[in-house]
């Protein structure tokens, strides 16, 4: 069995996942991520070395379409919907390097 | 049982659409008639997060143009709809009940949408969900709590709770849910109403903000189980806009309603009928099996023993598809953006600002799911045992047509209760098992456990015998209509 989630696990998939926990939130959800992990021993404890793993439930592959221009969503009411533009573009912070 | 909501008149949806074919009632009428009955009940219940008054307003005028020109509207002409608030309105905020997605206002319809409204449909309002429709309550909603209209100290189960509140209260005759891992059923089964989740690809997804995309799938929730199948029929059949969506046309499901169950093999699944559900909840399911068992099927015990790591399995693969799919609120194209000086801790402040205490849960459970040196263990582990689930299905579908099983351990449930996330999981042990193995399956309202409340029962088919599984239904329905009155 895996060994039980720690809080420096929590840490590192909070990271991962950018989000930020406070000290009561790091406990309180590792406390709560170990119990749903501990429910799922039952699936770790079996003998699955010959079992396929389904992905999707739909034996489709590959799904091509013609390339056909057709009509596509409207750019203005696209940027509309963002935090920031300008021109035709999302605006972000910088993305590299530390702010000066 | 009627709805707790006084003043209701809950008309089906196909008696709304018959009378305004004919022109016999317009859409108007039927619009402002339902919209007075949410002005009255909506303070209480909190099933919508927007009722869209105006909006409804004008297409219902449309519709009554369109069958004063002598134009039939369709099979929904005039219905009022109400929509899960994580199917995208264009123009019409969409918020998945998260404060990341506050005021969006999506720039296309999904395709449900536009495929009812086509049918004479009318949407009256987006209603309340779990955030990310990760719950089985409603509790989780950003936005407050929707109320069972049965017992407003009660959930109405989630995460479609505004939409089975909606229908239950007589808001709205028919409503579109969500189902990753039972958000449609266990609703429907609280609040005593019809639902239906198709097969996985039956119905496509354009325009749903993903959850788990291995498992979500649209559909109905209705007071007849009638409506349910009127309502696929114009959902269903495959859309280019999603690359999942079964390459079949809409199955013929109305007009097969009624050719009954004699001779249908139906099993009720042992393994869901034991510890942890409700001695009444049981007892109905039992009652259920005695009224197909009356109708011609033949019915008997079934064993699919690998639905017992259903729960176990789904809670690692849905949270793992979900930090993937959310990784897309980032605060750059849409929704909440909290600044900060750098992208990357842009992005930071507003997931955490953003997303409230059980998405972030599932977000890290996925995430750790899938990282290195767990993902073995985890993931691939569970998508093994939903190829074991996917098996032992089809073993029970060579002996059975259909199979049966209760769609919630439990009646309602007070606010509250079930604070623990692993205790409030337990609550779709029942549902799981049908989102892995992509099949599809009801609830049908079958009479009150011992609190009074309503009682789902489920009827489960192999993949695409939405036609077979809606017979079964349907003789369910009935057989409660006669017990009721005698």
């Amino acid at each position: 069995m895996a060994e039980r989630i720690t809080t420096a696990d929590v840490v590192h998939v909070a990271a991962l996942a950018r989000l930020e926990l406070s000290a009561d939130e790091l406990e309180l959800f590792t406390g709560q991520l170990a119990a749903v992990l501990d429910h799922a021993a039952d699936v770790e404890a079996l003998e699955l070395s010959e079992v396929v793993p389904t992905a999707h439930p739909l034996p489709l592959v590959n799904v091509l379409r013609d390339d056909v221009v057709h009509r596509s969503l409207d750019r203005h009411e696209v940027l509309d919907a963002a935090p920031s533009v300008e021109g035709h573009r999302f605006r972000v912070p910088p993305v590299l390097g530390e702010p000066s | 049982m009627s709805a707790a909501v006084p003043g209701s008149t809950p008309l089906s949806a196909a008696r709304i659409a018959a009378a305004v074919r004919r022109g016999e009632r317009s859409a108007v009428e039927v619009v402002e008639q339902h919209l007075a009955v949410i002005a009255e009940g909506e303070p209480q219940i909190h099933a919508f997060n927007a009722v869209m008054d105006d909006q409804a307003r004008r297409a219902a005028a449309l519709v009554d143009q369109r069958v004063a020109a002598g134009d039939d509207p369709g099979p929904l002409a005039g219905v009022p709809l109400a929509l899960k608030d994580n199917l995208c309105t264009r123009g019409v905020p969409t918020t998945c009940s998260s404060r990341i997605l506050e005021g969006w206002r999506p720039p296309y319809d999904a395709t449900v949408v536009t495929r009812l409204v086509l049918a004479g449909a009318i949407p009256v309002g987006k209603t309340n969900l779990d955030e990310f429709a990760m719950g089985s309550s409603t509790e989780n909603s950003a936005f407050g709590p929707t109320r069972n209209p049965h017992d407003q100290g009660r959930v109405p189960g989630g995460s479609s709770g505004g939409s089975a509140a909606a229908v239950a209260a007589g808001f709205a005759p028919l409503a579109l849910g969500s189902d990753t891992g039972g958000s449609i059923r266990q609703p429907a089964a609280l609040c005593g109403v019809v639902g239906l989740k198709p097969t996985y690809g039956r119905v496509s997804r354009y325009g749903l903000v993903a959850f788990a995309s291995s498992l979500d799938q649209i559909g109905p929730l209705t007071s007849t189980v009638a409506d349910a199948a009127v309502a696929l029929e114009v959902i269903a059949g495959h859309d280019p806009l999603d690359s999942t969506s079964v390459p079949e046309p809409a199955p013929r499901l109305v007009s097969r309603l009624d050719e009954g169950v004699d001779g249908l093999r139906i099993g009720v699944v042992t393994e869901l009928m034991g510890e942890g559900i409700a001695s009444d909840v049981r007892r109905r399911v039992e009652a259920a099996a005695e009224a197909l068992g009356a109708a011609g099927a033949k019915v008997d015990d079934v064993s699919v023993p690998a639905v017992t790591y259903g729960l176990s399995s789904y809670y690692l693969i849905a949270p793992a598809e979900a930090s993937s799919n959310l990784a897309r609120y980032d605060g750059v194209r849409y929704g909440l953006r909290v600044d900060a000086p750098t992208t990357a801790a842009m992005n930071t402040a507003t997931r955490t600002a953003g997303f409230g205490d059980e998405v972030k849960r599932r977000i890290m459970l996925g995430t750790y799911a899938l990282s290195a040196g767990y993902y073995d263990a985890y993931y691939g582990k569970a998508q093994k045992v939903r190829t074991l689930i996917i098996r032992d299905f089809a073993t029970a579908y060579e002996s059975f047509d259909l199979l049966l099983a209760p769609v919630s351990p439990t009646t309602a449930f007070p606010f509250g209760a079930k604070a623990d996330p692993l205790t409030m999981y337990l609550s779709d042990v029942c549902t799981i098992p049908s989102n892995l193995a992509g099949d599809p399956a009801v609830s049908v309202p079958f009479g009150a456990g011992d609190d009074g409340l309503p009682i789902g029962v489920q009827v489960l088919a192999p993949a695409l015998a939405e036609a077979t599984m809606l017979r079964a239904a349907i003789v369910l329905e009935d057989a409660m209509a006669r017990e009721v009155s005698t």
